[in-house]
């Protein structure tokens, strides 16, 4: 075993005080020693983006952090997302409808890029949700899918913010 | 792919840092990781010591001080991404910052960690370079300053003693209504540049090219300025075909090859780039 350090991290609004190897990556912490398997490793080199979370609300591939910089920061994963176990979050609802996944691979990455871009660029145009996902691979569905989920996403969240 | 055991030190001060690089045998300093993680991932380097640096807040600020962009070296690439002083006054750099990598790479990677890493097709190092940047790096001695021309010593090689980290560049501004025009050939949007071109011009009143700037990234083994075209394009009224006959030039750059392009292409693309950057630079002057 390598050198360890205690670290306390807020992941989906939980808090974890942990002993962790420090040569640990982010990634592997979140999914082996928490358990939190929902985001994917694909690449491992910081290509393939399916490992993306949110770090203080700004999209990082977990993949290329250690474990030990989460400490004292805020993590959101794709377990995160959806405001309760029984309902989607929009975005979510907008894949499905949408035909924006099929074997899921890349969708958790897909997920939190979109969230953050959808935030910073609430009404993008399609070439801008295609440069948005540019750092995500998805080997099934030609994207088709996941650029009409996103542009759908923009008018339902959209229309939730406006709503009365 | 897991990194392999090392002890990671996590130093508060620019101080502390040196002090550590100074004492410790095989040491890797980390910056934005978006370069040294996939190396560690993949063990191709296998420090005994990993230097974090994200911890040092006073390496991460972008200002504005005696007409140049001062940045951090822990400054990440997303805050000049977002930054209205680089979008109004930097505008060459805003646009090359938005075809480093991706959003989520761009909102941990560091402009100081990019500059060190000096990849060839970095557009932040075309940048450096275009710019006529300074940087500062601090030793056990205390900081000196380096003209960035001098920075690259070889292929991915900056001229840093083993004891020694960055911790500012300076970009020195350009005269508002400047030219400006940054132009990259990728396979995809994100993708390291097979070729890029960053052009600056400025006009005296009669509306020649009183100054200009041509930099080729990802051409050759580091950034390439076209000392021998800037120079015949001073007090030149500037045009298209002037730009097309001069940038002639650009395929004599000794080029790199490798599995995307071979150097023949290289040197073509360099000659289409650099056109089409002073092509677009000449374009805007006036506007910023």
């Amino acid at each position: 075993m390598g050198e360890k350090r205690n670290i306390a991290v807020t992941i989906n609004g939980k808090k974890y005080q942990e002993d962790v190897e420090v040569r640990y990556t982010l990634a592997d912490f979140m999914r082996q020693q928490l358990g939190l398997t929902g985001t994917h490793l694909g690449c491992e080199h910081g290509v393939c983006g399916a490992c993306t979370i949110l770090f203080d609300g700004l999209s990082a591939r977990s993949c290329l952090m250690l474990a030990v910089q989460a400490d004292g920061h805020e993590i959101l994963t794709v377990e995160g997302i959806a405001p309760s176990a029984d309902k989607m979050h929009p975005l979510q609802e907008a894949f499905r409808d949408n035909h924006g996944l099929q074997c899921g691979f890349c969708t958790p990455g897909m997920l939190t890029t979109l969230i953050e871009f959808l935030r910073d660029n609430p009404d993008p145009t399609e070439q801008e949700v295609r440069i948005a996902i540019s750092g995500n691979l998805c080997r099934c569905t030609g994207y088709q899918g996941i650029v009409a989920a996103a542009l759908d996403a923009a008018q339902r969240l959209k229309a939730i913010k406006e709503a009365p | 792919m897991k990194p392999p055991p090392f002890s990671y030190h996590d130093p508060r001060s620019v101080a502390d840092a040196v002090g550590l690089l100074s004492r410790l045998e095989n040491a890797k300093l980390l910056a934005g990781g978006q370069s040294l993680m996939p190396m560690l991932n993949m063990r191709y380097v296998l420090p005994d010591h990993i230097i974090d640096l994200n911890k040092i807040e006073a390496l991460s600020y972008l200002r504005e001080s005696n007409g140049a962009l001062e940045v951090g070296a822990m400054t990440r690439q997303r805050d000049l991404e977002f930054s209205d002083a680089v979008k109004a006054r930097f505008p060459l750099i805003h646009e090359a910052i938005l075809n480093v990598g991706h959003r989520q790479t761009r909102n941990r990677g560091t402009v100081g960690g990019s500059l060190c890493h000096l990849d060839p097709s970095a557009e932040l190092v075309t940048m450096a370079a275009a710019h006529d940047a300074t940087v500062t790096v601090a030793g056990p001695g205390g900081t000196r300053d380096i003209p960035f021309a001098d920075f690259p010593v070889a292929f991915m090689t900056p001229a840093l003693e083993p004891n020694e980290l960055l911790t500012t560049v300076k970009f020195p501004r350009w005269p508002a209504g400047h030219g400006y025009g940054f132009v990259e050939f990728a396979r995809r949007h994100g993708d390291f540049a097979i070729a890029s071109a960053a052009a600056l011009l400025e006009m005296d009143s009669s509306g020649k090219i009183k100054r200009a700037s041509l930099t080729l990234g990802g051409v050759a083994v580091g950034p390439v300025r076209m000392k021998n075209v800037e120079k015949a394009l001073v007090g030149q009224m500037p045009s298209e075909d002037l730009f097309r006959q001069l940038c002639e030039e650009c395929r004599k750059v000794d080029a790199i090859e490798d599995v995307h392009a071979p150097a023949s292409y290289r040197q073509h693309l360099a000659a289409v780039l650099s056109r089409r950057a002073l092509v677009a630079a000449h374009g805007r002057v006036g506007r910023a």
